[in-house]
């Protein structure tokens, strides 16, 4: 696997529309493991992803990596939290980035249809993507991520409109990267998910890292009121 | 009434009896409204999706012009095309004047603007569904394009049969560049304003019943072929 | 599936057979309408193995189309502008080959009394005095242009007319067409007449006028200002035009019994 890490954030800072809407952040992703992102809603998550990813325009401060750029591209992924499916089948919507890298047809489907097979989307190989339901979506979007064996993946909110048993099939999937190598970052809703998931947690609040810690230490002595109160269930701003 | 009747069953003679004439031009028709079809989707799929992908400063200018362009009168497409073709004009010496090829030349003209104009409306929407992901896999502007009409290409079907009917209904410009010339590069348009014009309106109404026959035609035969594609997967 | 339309295809691409000589010829709309062409050139080509390549249109741009050089010559008639043509050396010269009559034509009832005048002139006169409906061509035609200079020799001026003279800038069909629709007198040649066979209620009511005789005239397009043209080509043509084949052709051709044309080429 090629060395991507570690990743490395120095003040910085993305703007929408003159709005700061993340940072400035000082962040090292670096070793293996999950590192998830919570925080109210609006308070950057999405942005310091798409940040971290290259995605969004970095409006000061820099984002670097341990390889070059092309490389560092190449290996990531990124996991939306609205799935985006191609309009093709479910398996030319695995191969897509197989094809993209100059594989030949009938070697990226095969891999794909393997691919299909792990994540459970193995009998429906030829529907097209864009009627499945929300959790195939999903799963199709992590496989689809997954396929090109990244060093590393983001992940926005993936359950966020999942019922249990495709949470739970997703969060296994997740799993089973991790033990392939590949370190997740993912932001998320679900407490629940962050405890099992997640090695350390990051508390972010109006664009800012309100907290960094470790999962077990950050959930039973959160350090600000900020991070009790929400972990509390109570509204944060 | 009376002509429409007798146009009706003047067409249903000319069919039933295979007139060598009336096959001459249909096929002429076909033939030079196809080939400008097949050049002008050339053309205009990939400009389209260039469109999309690409912020150049110039674009939305560029996509006035095109969108200006499609409600261009063909009258005057046919007059530039003479003039450049005319053997006292700067393409004079190819000799293209009253060939098809001429009349292929200005149909082109006409029908890039609108299969463009209409590819890139929905190449844009999907660009819109399709841009988060592109962008993340970090694709090249080639890759775009080339995802963005393979994923669409039903939509430029649509567009590409929107450039035929508009092709194949045209008259004024292959009449000025073709000229009409019986058994050179007289078609079915042509065919109906000459008759118009001698005042046999039953025989233009005939060769009028036949032109969007063969134009439903190719439509239902097009649309088919996108469903046999589309088995077993859409 | 897509296998059978793709034959479809090659099948309409191979329908185009090969060329023999070809041979481009500008010709008035009024000759064509005739239906004398029909005749003449299939026996031009087994005659000559010219394929004469008919571009109908109008006189004006007939003589457009031979001054670029896009035809290699063309059959028009409009005696002043055919001599200006040879004179600005635009073609080698002008040869007659036949003449046919114009004719006026309107409704039955005749309000303006053309029936009863022996001139063109007093027929003319006589509608722009009732003020009826009267429809000219409009577009710079050999026959647009013999009704202008019938109005001159009249002394009126189209120009001055009032809403009555309508202008419509067409062919003869569609300007019989319209007269036919109006009820309006109309000035025509006698074959576009006979073709157009009587559609609602016009009749023919005047003709016989020498100043109605409309001469036919061959010009080649001059090889010395348009080296590409095929002059040699032009030259057959003449040739047969102006032969006895020709003649008997033109002269026996007839629509409805009546004879149109007369062949008065000198040899």
């Amino acid at each position: 696997m090629t060395q991507l890490l570690p990743l490395v954030l120095q003040n910085a800072t993305a703007r929408y529309r003159r709005t700061t809407v993340v940072g400035p952040i000082d962040l090292t992703v670096d070793g293996t493991g999950i590192t998830v992102v919570l925080g109210p809603n609006g308070s950057g998550k999405t942005s310091l992803l798409r940040m971290m990813h290259g995605t969004a325009r970095l409006a000061g401060g820099s984002v670097t990596w341990a390889c070059d750029m092309a490389t560092a591209r190449a290996n990531q992924a990124f996991v939306f939290q609205q799935p985006i499916m191609l309009r093709r089948s479910v398996l030319e919507n695995l191969a897509y980035p197989l094809r993209l890298r100059g594989l030949n047809k009938s070697k990226a489907l095969d891999q794909a249809a393997d691919w299909a097979d792990r994540v459970g989307l193995g009998a429906i190989l030829t529907r097209p993507a864009p009627v499945l339901s929300g959790g195939e979506q999903q799963k199709l979007a992590l496989a689809r991520a997954l396929i090109t064996a990244p060093s590393l993946v983001f992940l926005d909110e993936p359950c966020a409109a999942l019922d249990g048993k495709a949470t739970r099939e997703i969060e296994t999937i997740l799993t089973e990267a991790l033990a392939a190598g590949t370190r997740l970052v993912l932001t998320t809703h679900d407490m629940g998910q962050a405890r099992r998931l997640a090695d350390d947690v990051i508390f972010l609040l109006r664009g800012k890292i309100h907290e960094h810690g470790c999962t077990k230490l950050f959930f039973d002595h959160p350090k600000t009121s900020e991070a009790r109160a929400f972990l509390k269930g109570d509204i944060v701003e | 009434m009376g002509d429409l009747w007798l146009g009706i069953w003047q067409a249903c003679v000319l069919v039933a009896s295979a007139d060598a004439d009336l096959i001459e031009i249909s096929l002429r028709s076909l033939q030079v409204t196809l080939t400008a079809l097949v050049l002008a989707s050339f053309l205009a799929f990939p400009l389209a999706a260039l469109l999309t992908v690409r912020r150049f400063r110039s674009r939305r200018l560029v996509i006035a012009v095109l969108n200006a362009l499609m409600g261009l009168p063909p009258v005057v497409v046919g007059l530039l095309v003479y003039v450049l073709l005319s053997r006292a004009g700067p393409f004079g010496v190819l000799g293209l004047l009253f060939t098809p090829t001429a009349m292929i030349i200005a149909q082109v003209i006409i029908i890039v603007p609108l299969i463009a104009s209409v590819a890139h409306q929905s190449l844009r929407d999907l660009w819109h569904d399709y841009h988060d992901l592109l962008i993340s896999l970090n694709v090249t502007q080639w890759q775009k394009m080339r995802t963005l009409l393979w994923d669409a290409r039903r939509a430029l079907l649509t567009a590409a049969l929107a450039g035929f009917g508009r092709a194949m209904g045209e008259v004024g410009a292959i009449m000025i560049v073709g000229g009409n010339i019986d058994h050179a590069t007289r078609v079915l348009t042509t065919a109906i304003a000459l008759e118009t014009g001698r005042g046999d309106f039953a025989l233009a109404l005939a060769l009028g019943f036949v032109l969007i026959a063969m134009t439903v035609l190719i439509n239902l035969a097009i649309h088919w072929l996108g469903r046999t594609e589309r088995e077993g997967r859409w | 599936m897509t296998r059978v339309f793709l034959a479809g295809l090659l099948l309409i691409f191979s329908a185009q057979g090969g060329k023999s000589e070809q041979f481009r010829m500008a010709v008035t709309t009024s000759f064509h309408n005739s239906g004398l062409s029909e005749l003449l050139l299939p026996k031009i080509k087994s005659d000559t193995g010219i394929d004469v390549q008919l571009l109908v249109v109008g006189t004006g741009q007939a003589l457009r189309l031979a001054k670029a050089g896009d035809v290699d010559a063309i059959l028009v008639h409009s005696r002043a502008a055919e001599e200006a043509f040879v004179r600005q050396g635009y073609a080698s010269h002008r040869r007659e080959i036949m003449y046919n009559d114009f004719v006026l034509v309107g409704p039955s009832d005749d309000p303006a009394g053309v029936a009863n005048v022996t001139t063109a002139n007093a027929g003319l006169t006589a509608i722009a005095l009732t003020r009826m409906d009267f429809i000219s061509r409009g577009d710079d035609s050999g026959t647009h242009k013999t009704e202008t200079g019938l109005w001159a020799d009249a002394g009126l001026d189209p120009d001055g007319f009032g809403a009555w003279y309508k202008s419509v800038g067409a062919g003869m069909g569609a300007a019989l067409n319209t007269a036919s629709a109006l009820g309006a007198y109309v000035l025509t040649d006698r074959a576009s007449w006979l073709n157009f066979g009587n559609r609602g209620d016009l009749e023919l009511l005047f003709s016989g006028d020498p100043a109605l005789f409309n001469q036919y005239a061959y010009l080649p397009v001059s090889a010395e200002r348009h080296p590409h043209v095929r002059a040699t080509r032009a030259a057959r043509v003449e040739d047969w035009l102006t032969s006895p084949a020709s003649q008997k052709m033109i002269d026996g051709y007839t629509i409805a019994g009546q004879k149109l044309f007369v062949f008065n080429a000198q040899p």
